[in-house]
C-alpha cells in the first residue's frame, strides 16, 4: 500500500510535467486546430539555452526567466515565419512543416551542444520537504509551479482584456477581425504562450531524464495522450489527462514493467481516437458536409 | 502496352538497362548502397500511395519496416527458410498488420491519423525488446543474418546478386504498384483524397478502399524492410526508430506526392544526402532534411517529380 502511494505521488509529479505540454499543445490546437508535433522539441531547444546560461554563471531563477522569454519570442517568430505562410495549405503540408521543425530543433541542438547526456539541476533542495518520505522535493515543487502556471494561465484567459481577445480569434475569427482584434497576432501570441509553458515543462522534465537532443520524444508522446484523454480542445481537460496518464505511467510501470511505458501512450492514443474522439471533456465536434 | 507512351517506354528500357549494368562498374560496397536505394524505393512507393495518393498521413511507416525486416530474420534465424522465401511472407504478414492497423484509423482523419502513427513509430522499438518477444527477436542485440551467395555459374559477388534479386523485386512491385493505381482502385484512391463524401456518394466504398490501401502500402513497407534487412545482414531495434519513419516521410515528399517515379527520386535522396551531409557534423543530415522539406512545401510541394514535369513540359514546347 505504502509503495502504491508513493507511485502514485511520483505520478503526480510526472503527470505536472505532461500536463504543462499538454496545455501547450491544447493551446495551438485551441487557436489553429493544428497539433505541434515540434512542441517537444521546441521545449528541448528551449532547457538547452538555460543550461547554457547556467554554465555561463546565471543564476538559476535569472536563467529560467530569461529562458521562459526568449522562449516566447521564439514561439512568437515561428508562427510569423514559418507556420504563417502554409496556413491555410492542405493539413498533409502543415504537418511536414511541423515534422521538418522537429528535426531541425533536434539536430541543431545535438550540433550545437553535443549528443552526449548533461545534468540538469533542480531549483529545489536535495531533501524531501516538511520531513515527508514520499515524494521529493524536486517532484513537489515541480507539480506546485505547474499548478502556478495554470493558475496563471487561467486569470490571464479569463480576466484580462488580451486573453479574452485571443479567446475571441480562437472561436470565431472573422468577427474578431471586424470588431478590431489583430487575429494573426493572436495566433501568433498563442504560439508564444505555448513555446514559453513548453519551456517551463522543459526545465522541470530535465533534472529527472537528463538533458540531451531526444529527451522530449516520450514526454511528448505523454503529452499527446494526455491532451486527448482530457479533451484536445478544452486546457482543463488536458491538465487532468497529463495527470492522469502521469499516474497510469508510473503505476503500470511499477506493477507490469517498465519496458513498455511508451507503448502504454500508445495504446492510451488509440483507445481514446478510437473510442471516444473528443476525449473526457472535448467538444464533440460535427462536420458540415 | 496500352497506356503508356512510346517514349516513356524507350526511357524505361534505356533506365533498365543502366540499373542492369551498374553493379558491373562500381565496387562492392557501392552496389550494397544501390540495393538499399532499390529497398527503399519500394518503401517510399507504398507510403507514396498511402499518403500521396490516398491522403492518410502516416508517420510511423517505420514500424512495418520493422516488421517486415523482422519476419524476414526470423524465419531464417529460427526457421531456416531459404532468404527468398521470406519475402513474400514478410509482405503477407506486413499487409494483414497494416489492414489491423487501418480499421481503427478508419475513424481517424489528417491530424488524428499523423498523430496515432506517430505513436506507433516511437513505440515500435520497445515493443521489438520486450521480453516476451525476445525469444526471437534476440531483444535488444538483435539477430544477425547470413549474407545469401549468388546461384552458381553466374560469376557474380554476393552484393551483386543481391542488387539484381533486389531489382526484380522493384520490377514487379513498380508493375503492380503501377497497374493498381492507374486503374479503378487508384482513382478511387485519389478521389477519397480529394472529395470523401463525393466519392462515397459515387459508390466507393471509403471505409474498404481507405484499410485496404493501408494494408497495401503496409505489404510494399515490409517487402522492402525484408529486402533492406537481408541486405544489411542485421536487424536491431534501435534501427527502427521514429526517425526511420520521419525518413520515410522525408523521402515521398523530396521525391514527390502521388508520383510513382517520385519513389525512385525519393529513395537516392534518403540514401545518399545523408552520407554526403554526416561529412559536416553528425547532425547535419537531419539538418539538411528538415531544410530540404521545408524549402519544398514552400517553393515545389510536387517534388523532384514535379519539378521533373515541369522541366519536361518546357522543354517539350
Amino acid at each position: 500500500m505504502e509503495q502504491l502511494t508513493h507511485q502514485i505521488l511520483s505520478g503526480l509529479a510526472t503527470g505536472g510535467i505532461y500536463a504543462s505540454l499538454a496545455l501547450a499543445l491544447v493551446m495551438i490546437y485551441q487557436a489553429t486546430h493544428l497539433v505541434n508535433f515540434a512542441q517537444g522539441e521546441m521545449a528541448m531547444f528551449a532547457t538547452y539555452l538555460a543550461w547554457a546560461l547556467l554554465q555561463a554563471g546565471v543564476p538559476y531563477w535569472g536563467a529560467f526567466a530569461i529562458t521562459v522569454a526568449s522562449a516566447f519570442v521564439l514561439g512568437v517568430v515561428i508562427e510569423r515565419v514559418i507556420i504563417r505562410p502554409v496556413e491555410d495549405s492542405p493539413i498533409l503540408v502543415i504537418v511536414i512543416v511541423f515534422i521538418a521543425l522537429l528535426v531541425i530543433f533536434n539536430s541543431v541542438a545535438g550540433w550545437i551542444f553535443s549528443y552526449t547526456i548533461k545534468p540538469f539541476p533542480s531549483p529545489f533542495p536535495a531533501q524531501p520537504l516538511f520531513g515527508n518520505s514520499y515524494v521529493s522535493s524536486h517532484e513537489l515543487g515541480s507539480t506546485a509551479i505547474t499548478l502556478v502556471v495554470l493558475l496563471l494561465l487561467f486569470v490571464f484567459f479569463r480576466f484580462t482584456p488580451l486573453g479574452l481577445a485571443m479567446r475571441a480569434a480562437a472561436q470565431n475569427p472573422v468577427s474578431s477581425r471586424l470588431v478590431g482584434i489583430r487575429v494573426g497576432w493572436m495566433l501568433a501570441l498563442g504560439w508564444g504562450l505555448a513555446a514559453a509553458i513548453g519551456a517551463v515543462a522543459g526545465m522541470m522534465v530535465a533534472p529527472t531524464v537528463f538533458l540531451e537532443p531526444n529527451m522530449m520524444g516520450g514526454v511528448l508522446l505523454y503529452a499527446f495522450a494526455g491532451a486527448l484523454l482530457g479533451g484536445i480542445d478544452s486546457p482543463g481537460g488536458a491538465v487532468l489527462g497529463g495527470f492522469i496518464v502521469g499516474v497510469l505511467e508510473n503505476v503500470v510501470g511499477a506493477y507490469v514493467g517498465t519496458e513498455l511505458k511508451l507503448t502504454l501512450a500508445l495504446v492510451v492514443i488509440v483507445g481514446v481516437l478510437v473510442v471516444r474522439p473528443s476525449g473526457m471533456f472535448g467538444r464533440v465536434n460535427v462536420v458540415r458536409v | 502496352m496500352a497506356g503508356i507512351e512510346r517514349r516513356k517506354l524507350i526511357a524505361l528500357a534505356i533506365a533498365f538497362a543502366l540499373a542492369c549494368a551498374l553493379p558491373f562498374f562500381i565496387g562492392n560496397y557501392r552496389v550494397f548502397q544501390f540495393t538499399l536505394v532499390l529497398a527503399y524505393a519500394i518503401a517510399l512507393l507504398g507510403l507514396n500511395m498511402l499518403t500521396g495518393y490516398n491522403g492518410q498521413i502516416s508517420l510511423g511507416h517505420g514500424a512495418f519496416y520493422a516488421i517486415g525486416a523482422y519476419t524476414a530474420a526470423i524465419l531464417m534465424d529460427k526457421a531456416g527458410m531459404p532468404y527468398w522465401m521470406t519475402i513474400p511472407i514478410a509482405g503477407a504478414v506486413c499487409m494483414v498488420a497494416g489492414f489491423l492497423f487501418g480499421l481503427p484509423a478508419l475513424r481517424l482523419e489528417g491530424l488524428y491519423l499523423a498523430l496515432a502513427t506517430f505513436a506507433l513509430g516511437v513505440a515500435m522499438p520497445q515493443i521489438l525488446k520486450h521480453k516476451s518477444l525476445e525469444h526471437w527477436t534476440g531483444g535488444v542485440q538483435g539477430i544477425v543474418i547470413v549474407k545469401p551467395d549468388a546461384p552458381e555459374g553466374l560469376g557474380l559477388s554476393q552484393d551483386q546478386w543481391l542488387y539484381f534479386f533486389t531489382l526484380a523485386w522493384v520490377v514487379v512491385m513498380f508493375f503492380v504498384g503501377w497497374n493498381l493505381l492507374r486503374g479503378r482502385i487508384g482513382r478511387a484512391m485519389v478521389a477519397i483524397r480529394d472529395q470523401p463524401v463525393a466519392a462515397q456518394a459515387m459508390g466507393v466504398n471509403t471505409s474498404l478502399v481507405k484499410s485496404l490501401t493501408f494494408g497495401v502500402s503496409a505489404l510494399y513497407t515490409g517487402v522492402a524492410g525484408a529486402l533492406g534487412s537481408i541486405a544489411i545482414q542485421f536487424v536491431a531495434p534501435d534501427s527502427f526508430n521514429i526517425f526511420l519513419s520521419i525518413t520515410l516521410v522525408v523521402g515521398v515528399v523530396i521525391g514527390g506526392l502521388a508520383s510513382i517515379s517520385g519513389a525512385i527520386y525519393g529513395a537516392f535522396f534518403i540514401q545518399f544526402i545523408p552520407n554526403v551531409a554526416d561529412q559536416i557534423s553528425k547532425a547535419a543530415p537531419w539538418a539538411i532534411y528538415g531544410i530540404f522539406l521545408l524549402a519544398f512545401m514552400y517553393a515545389m510541394p510536387t517534388g523532384v517529380a514535379g519539378f521533373v514535369r515541369i522541366l519536361r513540359a518546357r522543354l517539350r514546347r
